[in-house]
């Protein structure tokens, strides 16, 4: 970074809105707002588009991932209280281990990781509605998803009979289960479209999902189906003492007909579920570009390093530059991986005392675990790209959140020809548990070359790595010819990350944050953040008006490769 | 394209269509002239191609092209590169007008036309389908044209059934992907190809696949309809099989000349009285056969010979297949005693309704005894006037035990050596299909479901007990019909005609039920005790007759207060003298029409029915009339009836009776029964002697 140019002064030097970081949030943000005709300036610390909705090649993740956090240097200015801004580290325990160095650095620059995977769309999600309303799919190609299995301990993975078709053709379904499944779908649909004697009581509404599940009479394997793989749920739905999100009967159905609709929405998807060609990092740049159409200014490579406060009225003026450039507006949005340290003992102007301990505030929620897997074989043979979620208790007794892996294969050009990428998530207390979940799905589906012990510090991993090649390829090609093995079908493991995410919320003030990548699958509940974020923001703004000139021609459609 | 609800038109597009409508009309004008004048230059082509376009439903103008084609192709110097260049414009024009509308029957027959001209290549032609099948996969037009097209390739039938498989696994509730997996596993069974040998090998798999579909979505048809062919494939025999017969075999049959034999040992089951000099053999089939003559049934007997043997089939349309056949054997006068043996089906040519040559063969044997004419029986037509009435009847069995014959019910169907024994693997399939249906009911209420079960169940009873002439499921399958007359109301006639079927399978499955409604009929009047046993059927409510292959034998059937709207069948029953259908449902006379075929009928009661009631006679459709060609000659050739108006009027009455040699007649309580129409019965039946009562002159 130092090494490249210094920039020339960014003038003007006022805007409306200034966003640091360039994640989805920020993204959706900074369109919106250069939407509604305000001036807007976009920086990102970082060489590329997305932070931690990024998608990145293999080297560029293990240096994003372990970035230290950064502390304040001080600064003055003669009309402002000046507040340095740090760095929070967002990820912890990561592990990165990879069983064939040479092979891989000769392709990194062919992998578009997602920091924040599993990650899919619904076709009638919330967020194709807003790539449509925005114009946004303009940038972006998608390509279905090709089906959602549900795993167990055994490493089989069952076909998710997820519609009437599927339930035809599903193999491990009993005939008697088929009619139950497709009864209560119908049910569904019948209550969705208010037809006549069809529908369910508010009261069973209000009640759990499992609840009205078990009312329904619903045989245990169906019940898991429909709640941790069409539904989605996160946590047990079955044990109250551990669940975190017990869905009710409405939230259940809404997510029924979310999938409903989704199944058919575009002709051409087989599925419910689309992911985008190289990458989810493609999102938020398909935002920024919307918005930079829009007249938004974008600087990359460019950090802040402190922000600027009025001195007498304790209200927010502008922030500092890394090139040490002070730029001002009426207001900020920031990744959440800035934050402004209270200097210990320091005399603040009252109003901002109140003010900013919001920026050091941490979501109760939980972490999320992340992991990231490269094998040269699918996991299921003949299918490239598909979602596999392992309901609670599936691996594990201890298990009590759902643990989604999605694999995705070069057709989608996340990866060199030949190779796959497995990404999976849960949710969980603490790093250590985080840890378990992630490693009792690579145990049970994939073959971990024995010769290398994984290393915390990517650093000293790569030098390993670097000395112990001849002896570490080796091994990779003996693994690979070992897949003869009686009883070992599985793929072998190439590469493989896992770390632990923060969940924070956003923020809304005179500044506001923006919220880290959710444990979701989608970005619905971001999206509404996101919203949410704009309309305290600009009450009187609209979020995305609809136009009807500009995106006439890709009106109601998304790109789909087929 | 289905499930797709209509819009009402703006009014912007009826402007449009109606410019569109003057275009049309403009160019059909052109068109017409062109082709009135036999004119098929470039230009007059290509119009009629621009009409094509916008209207595909032109069948003038398709035709119109054939003939432009047919001029080019017989143009001199047309050679076969021509030819195909032509024949490849039409292919074009038919694709562009399938595009307006790919339903359009003018267009797809258009294309097999051209195609059959065997000059243009037929590779296009799958993908076309695919186009096609995609955009409407039902589409039925798109299917019949696959067919056309995979035997004009040669394409293999394996691979077509697992086009179907592919189309079905995208969407099941597609009846046309269904039909052309029956079409295609027909012609595969039938051939024998490998892997489809036979049908044990094939049907369980595609029972096991259509349960998913049935199973998956009970309230989709198009499963059910596959479904119901592949119960039928299971159970349908190929070959024709003998059912039963008149004389039964093993019976002693005691034909007396005209009065009846007081203490005779005879069973008043099997004693007939002919005063004609002959007595029918009836043959029952388990299908419609053709076929049946002297040379593929012989008959040996010591006193007549095979040869000269009519067999008629019993049909009520004029058509030469039946099942059941029946021939009149003529006795000598003297007394005689001599056996039978009746042997059907030892040489081909018996041919059953799926054209199949085979039929098992089967022999059956009686003993007949002939008591000569005593021509003493001046008063015999006063004794054989019947008076329907309860008290006049005597449960046969409440009599001295020790006069009753043996009764053997197994005589009275035809079993033997040669009958193939019912596969165990169809037994198996059904009673799998039963356990199913039986599974699917208890988790929900299905109509079809229901009566699959209940079909279900009566074959396999008739399959499985067929030895034991048992009915294990009778009850169950007749609470089954009961459910469904009261969920299903609008389909209540159907399922009531089963369950009267059903229920006389029941009254007729054994010995001891049958035998509760045999009676023997003794009046205050006549002296004769030995009258035929009359079944008694009365008040059982029921809407149709059946199991007839079991009552070949009845000579007085007393069908009285039940709801039949129609007697169909009752032709098999040719022993039958007295019949009472008082008190039923019977809406007209051309409901009757199988009494026509009762030669031996003297005494009918069709007292308190509708006939006349209502003004549209429903039954007319089905039967033959006047108005049908099969029976215009013989209206025709009655010139005496022509001349008389008021027969005209009530020709379908004239058209039952005058074939009828009744001598007793009970038609009160119709409408349509009064003086006037009392008189023409009287003159169209010169024979009856007895009308309601009232003795005749």
């Amino acid at each position: 970074m130092e090494d490249l140019p210094p920039y020339p002064p960014i003038d003007p030097t006022t805007f409306d809105l200034i966003v640091i970081g360039t994640g989805l949030p920020e993204s959706i943000i900074a369109a919106a707002t250069s939407t509604a005709s305000k001036s807007v300036l976009h920086l990102d610390p970082n060489p590329f588009y997305g932070s931690h909705f990024s998608s990145l090649p293999l080297a560029d993740l293990q240096a994003f991932l372990s970035s230290h956090p950064t502390s304040p240097s001080s600064g003055y200015h003669h009309d402002f209280s000046v507040f340095d801004f740090a760095t929070r580290p967002l990820y912890s325990s990561l592990d990165i281990s990879s069983f064939s160095p040479d092979l891989l650095h000769q392709h990194s620059r062919k992998f578009n990781l997602d920091v924040a995977g599993p990650r899919v769309f619904f076709c009638a999600d919330k967020s194709i509605d807003l790539i449509l309303k925005s114009g946004a799919n303009q940038y972006m190609e998608f390509k279905s998803i090709d089906a959602t299995f549900v795993g167990d301990d055994k490493g089989n993975l069952w076909s998710v009979p997820d519609s009437r078709a599927a339930i035809f053709k599903d193999k491990s379904l009993g005939l008697l289960e088929k009619n139950q499944l497709m009864r209560f779908f119908k049910l569904v649909q019948g209550h969705l479209a208010g037809e006549q004697g069809i529908q369910i009581f508010e009261e069973d509404l209000q009640s759990p999902f499992v609840d009205f599940l078990n009312k329904m009479g619903l045989p245990p394997k169906i019940k898991s189906f429909i709640l941790y793989a069409i539904a989605m749920a996160d946590y047990d739905q079955e044990d109250i003492g551990v669940c975190r999100d017990l869905l009710t009967t409405k939230d259940g159905i809404d997510q029924l007909a979310l999938y409903n609709a989704s199944i058919g929405r575009f002709p051409n998807a087989l599925g419910a579920l689309l992911y985008p060609v190289y990458g989810q990092g493609e999102l938020s740049q398909a935002f920024c570009r919307r918005a930079a159409v829009k007249g938004c200014l974008y600087v990359l490579r460019m950090s802040v390093t402190a922000l600027l406060v009025d001195k007498d009225t304790g209200c927010y003026k502008g922030v500092r530059l890394a090139s040490g450039q002070d730029i001002f507006s009426q207001k900020l949005i920031l990744d959440p991986s800035f934050m402004v340290p209270l200097p210990a003992g320091s005399s603040l102007p009252h109003p901002l005392q109140d003010k900013l301990p919001v920026f050091s505030l941490r979501d109760d929620r939980g972490k999320v675990a992340r992991g990231i897997c490269i094998t040269k074989t699918s996991l299921k043979p003949n299918i490239s790209n598909f979602l596999v979620v392992y309901p609670p208790r599936s691996l594990f007794p201890e298990q009590v959140t759902s643990i989604r892996l999605l694999q995705i294969g070069s057709n989608l050009s996340v990866c060199p020809p030949d190779m796959f990428v497995l990404y999976i998530s849960a949710l969980c207390k603490d790093d250590d548990q985080g840890k378990k979940l992630l490693h009792a799905v690579m145990n049970t589906l994939l073959t971990v070359p024995v010769s290398i012990n994984s290393e915390s510090n990517a650093a000293v991993q790569s030098e390993t790595a670097e000395s112990g090649c001849a002896v570490l390829d080796e091994t990779a090609e003996s693994s690979f010819r070992g897949r003869s093995d009686p009883g070992e079908g599985k793929p072998t493991l190439l590469w493989s990350a896992s770390y632990i995410q923060e969940l924070t919320l956003g923020q809304v003030d005179f500044i506001c944050s923006t919220p880290m990548p959710d444990g979701k699958l989608n970005y619905n509940d971001l999206i509404d953040v996101t919203c949410k974020l704009f309309r305290e923001m600009y009450p009187e703004e609209e979020f995305f008006p609809e136009t009807s000139s500009e995106n006439s021609e890709g009106d109601g459609d998304v790109a789909l490769e087929t | 394209m289905h499930g797709r609800p209509r819009k009402a038109p703006k009014p912007e597009d009826e402007a449009a269509s109606a410019a569109k409508a003057q275009k049309l009309r403009a160019l059909q004008t052109q068109f017409f002239s062109y082709h009135h004048n036999k004119i098929y230059t470039k230009e007059a082509v290509e119009l009629s191609a621009k009409l094509l376009e916008i209207n595909p439903e032109s069948y003038t103008a398709w035709n119109y092209r054939k003939l432009a084609v047919e001029h080019y192709l017989s143009q001199p110097k047309s050679n076969s590169n021509s030819a195909k260049s032509i024949l490849d414009d039409e292919l074009r024009v038919v694709e562009s007008a399938l595009r307006q509308n790919f339903k359009s029957y003018g267009a797809w027959h258009h294309r097999k036309w051209v195609l059959s001209k065997g000059l243009s290549s037929i590779d296009h032609e799958l993908i076309l389908l695919d186009k096609f099948q995609k955009a409407d996969s039902r589409n039925f037009h798109a299917w019949n044209y696959r067919r056309f097209v995979a035997e004009l390739m040669n394409r293999s039938k394996q691979d077509e059934l697992k086009y179907t498989e592919d189309m079905i696994y995208t969407n099941f509730s597609n009846y046309s992907a269904w039909h052309n997996r029956s079409v295609l596993l027909s012609t595969l069974l039938e051939k024998k190809a490998e892997g489809f040998l036979s049908k044990e090998s094939v049907l369980p798999e595609e029972f096991e696949f259509i349960h998913q579909a049935i199973f998956t979505d009970p309230d989709d048809q198009s499963g059910w309809f596959y479904h119901l062919w592949l119960l039928d494939q299971t159970v349908k025999a190929d070959s024709s099989l003998l059912v039963s017969s008149w004389p039964a075999h093993g019976s002693d049959v005691l034909v007396l000349g005209d009065r009846c034999n007081n203490g005779s040992a005879f069973s008043p089951f099997t004693t007939l009285q002919s005063n004609s000099g002959s007595f029918p053999i009836v043959l029952y089939f388990n299908q419609s056969v053709e076929g049946v003559s002297s040379s593929t049934v012989t008959v040996e007997s010591g006193f007549n010979n095979s040869e000269d043997l009519v067999w008629k089939p019993l049909s009520l349309s004029n058509s030469q297949t039946a099942q059941v056949w029946v021939a009149h054997l003529k006795f000598p006068t003297s007394e005689l005693h001599s056996s039978v043996k009746v042997s059907v089906g030892h040489s081909k040519g018996i041919i059953s309704a799926s054209g199949s040559q085979n039929s098992y063969p089967s022999i059956f044997s009686f003993k007949v005894h002939v008591q000569p004419i005593e021509r003493d029986s001046s008063q015999g037509s006063v004794s054989e006037s019947i008076l329907w009435r309860g008290e006049n009847f005597k449960v046969y069995g409440t009599q001295s035990e020790e006069s009753i014959p043996i009764f053997s019910f197994d005589q009275l169907s035809m079993r033997n050596d040669h009958e193939p024994m019912a596969s165990n693997w169809c037994a198996e399939a059904l009673a799998k299909e039963i356990e199913c249906f039986r599974e699917l009911l208890s988790l929900m209420d299905c109509k079809i479901g229901k009566l699959t079960l209940a079909r279900s169940l009566m074959v396999y009873d008739a399959m499985s007990f067929s030895c034991a002439n048992k009915l294990v499921h009778s009850e169950e399958v007749l609470e089954l019909y009961s459910d469904l007359m009261k969920l299903d109301p609008s389909h209540y006639s159907y399922y009531k005609d089963e369950r009267s079927l059903v229920l006389l399978q029941q009254v007729t499955s054994s010995r001891e039920s049958l035998m509760k409604h045999c009676f023997q009929y003794k009046d205050s009047v006549s002296s004769t005790i030995c009258k035929p046993i009359c079944l008694r059927l009365n008040h059982l409510s029921l809407s149709r007759m059946g199991a007839f292959e079991k009552l070949l034998w009845v000579q007085i059937l007393d069908l009285s207060h039940n709801e039949l709207q129609s007697i169909e069948g009752l032709e098999a029953m040719q022993l039958l003298s007295c019949l009472s259908l008082r008190n039923n449902k019977l809406r007209s006379f051309t409901a009757l029409d199988p009494l026509r075929k009762l030669k031996l009928l003297r005494v009918l009661d069709i007292s308190y029915n509708q006939i006349g009631e209502h003004s549209i006679d429903t039954t007319r459709y089905l039967c033959s009339s006047p108005l049908s060609h099969s029976v215009g000659s013989e209206w025709n050739n009655d010139e005496t009836v022509i001349s008389d108006v008021a027969l005209i009027n009530h020709w379908e009455a004239f058209f039952i009776f005058k074939e009828l040699n009744l001598k007793q007649l009970d038609i009160v309580g119709n409408a349509i029964a009064d003086e006037k129409f009392n008189s023409i019965l009287v003159k169209v039946m010169p024979t009856l002697k007895q009308l309601d009562g009232e003795l005749l002159d």
